[in-house]
């Protein structure tokens, strides 16, 4: 795997204030698990992300650890209540240096 | 009585089936075909038809930056010919495979053709991120456009071994391909149901393989199903057999990049 990837949020742009909004966040990656060989016999490393945390004005309101039964392309669908006005800041760490950030903007009413 | 009654019941049922034998032998029906998008689940359907959850995306977003990558000695990209959008490429994908010079090209098979003559690059091989990705890409500017394949002279030969590759039994259980997906197409294998086999979607995300996957890779599944030997990736063989199926799929829209479980 690259040290980053692509990465998708799906969110609401705009929400009224105390409402429950959906977040869609999905990371392009092979997640690895370590457990497979390849054609010569040879172990492949586990190659997997590690942790997801999702942070909204500075505040953690999400946080994910991953395992390697978590299949390719992981989807995390949560929810978090609109406080305020500001950024989501998405990011995904993982084995080998990998590492992918994503931001999304919220007008709260 | 009761013996006429079930004599002329065994008659109406014998005439049934009369009248339904041939019909399993010939070719599935046009207004009867059906893309295998319609057997998923609503969830799997969900997964195709939105954007924020194909996965398949990130390959065509891939095969975007590919496109616009200058490759090759002679340091031309595809976007050097074809434009940067991609968008000229509607309707190419469902024009493959075709003869083109006297050889019949799958989409791959052009892909490195115009990599090798045109770019003087090397070719990508079959299955790697970087041809998929590009395929990907070609073929998702065809989505919604119905699939072209014609019986022309050119292709007569191949298209006529390619149905001979689909109603021919292979492998240790000795099954051909029409058995399952034409002969028995919506009844069930295990747990799941039998697609009727229209390559309306490919490349695909196929959520059993993790991964996006071609055609042939498909194709190669099923011939390790019927412990047969599978045709090479690249194969004139598969090019043939991707032809026939592509001709018996002639009229249904593509879908690419389709998610299959």
């Amino acid at each position: 795997m690259s040290k980053t990837s692509r990465t998708g949020i799906t969110m609401p742009t705009q929400a009224k204030k105390d409402s429950i909004i959906e977040i869609r966040a999905i990371a392009q990656h092979d997640m690895e698990t370590g457990y497979r060989y390849s054609e010569d016999g040879r172990r492949i490393p586990r190659d997997i992300i590690r942790l997801f945390t999702c942070q909204y004005n500075g505040e953690e309101v999400f946080r994910a650890d991953f395992y390697p039964g978590i299949g390719a392309n992981p989807l995390i669908i949560f929810t978090t209540v609109a406080v305020a006005s500001g950024t989501l800041v998405f990011k995904w760490v993982g084995d080998g240096g990998y590492e992918a950030v994503n931001q999304a903007q919220i007008t709260v009413s | 009585m009761n013996l006429l009654v079930f004599c002329c019941r065994l008659l109406v049922v014998w005439i049934v089936l009369l009248g339904a034998k041939p019909s399993l032998a010939l070719e599935v029906s046009k207004g009867a075909r059906q893309s295998s998008y319609q057997l998923m689940t609503p969830e799997n359907q969900a997964m195709q038809d939105d954007p924020n959850l194909n996965p398949a995306l990130f390959w065509v977003m891939d095969g975007h930056s590919l496109w616009k990558e200058k490759a090759g000695k002679k340091n031309v990209s595809c976007a050097s010919c074809h434009g940067e959008s991609g968008q000229k490429m509607a309707g190419v994908a469902t024009r493959f495979p075709r003869v083109q010079k006297g050889k019949l090209q799958t989409l791959e098979g052009q892909i490195n053709q115009c990599r090798t003559s045109k770019q003087d690059a090397s070719t990508l091989a079959y299955e790697s991120k970087g041809l998929l990705a590009l395929t990907t890409f070609v073929a998702t500017q065809s989505k919604g456009l119905p699939i072209a394949i014609q019986e022309t002279a050119q292709n007569r030969k191949d298209l006529q071994q390619g149905r001979q590759f689909f109603n021919q039994r292979m492998g240790q259980l000795n099954l051909s391909c029409a058995q399952c997906h034409q002969d028995r197409a919506g009844l069930k294998l295990g747990g799941s149901l039998i697609p009727q086999g229209h390559p309306t979607a490919y490349p695909i995300y196929r959520i059993e393989w993790q991964t996006m996957g071609s055609l042939q890779r498909r194709l190669r599944n099923c011939m390790s199903g019927v412990r047969a030997q599978q045709f090479e990736y690249g194969s004139l063989e598969m090019a043939q057999l991707e032809l026939y199926l592509m001709w018996r799929a002639r009229g249904m829209p593509l879908e690419s990049p389709g998610v299959r479980p």
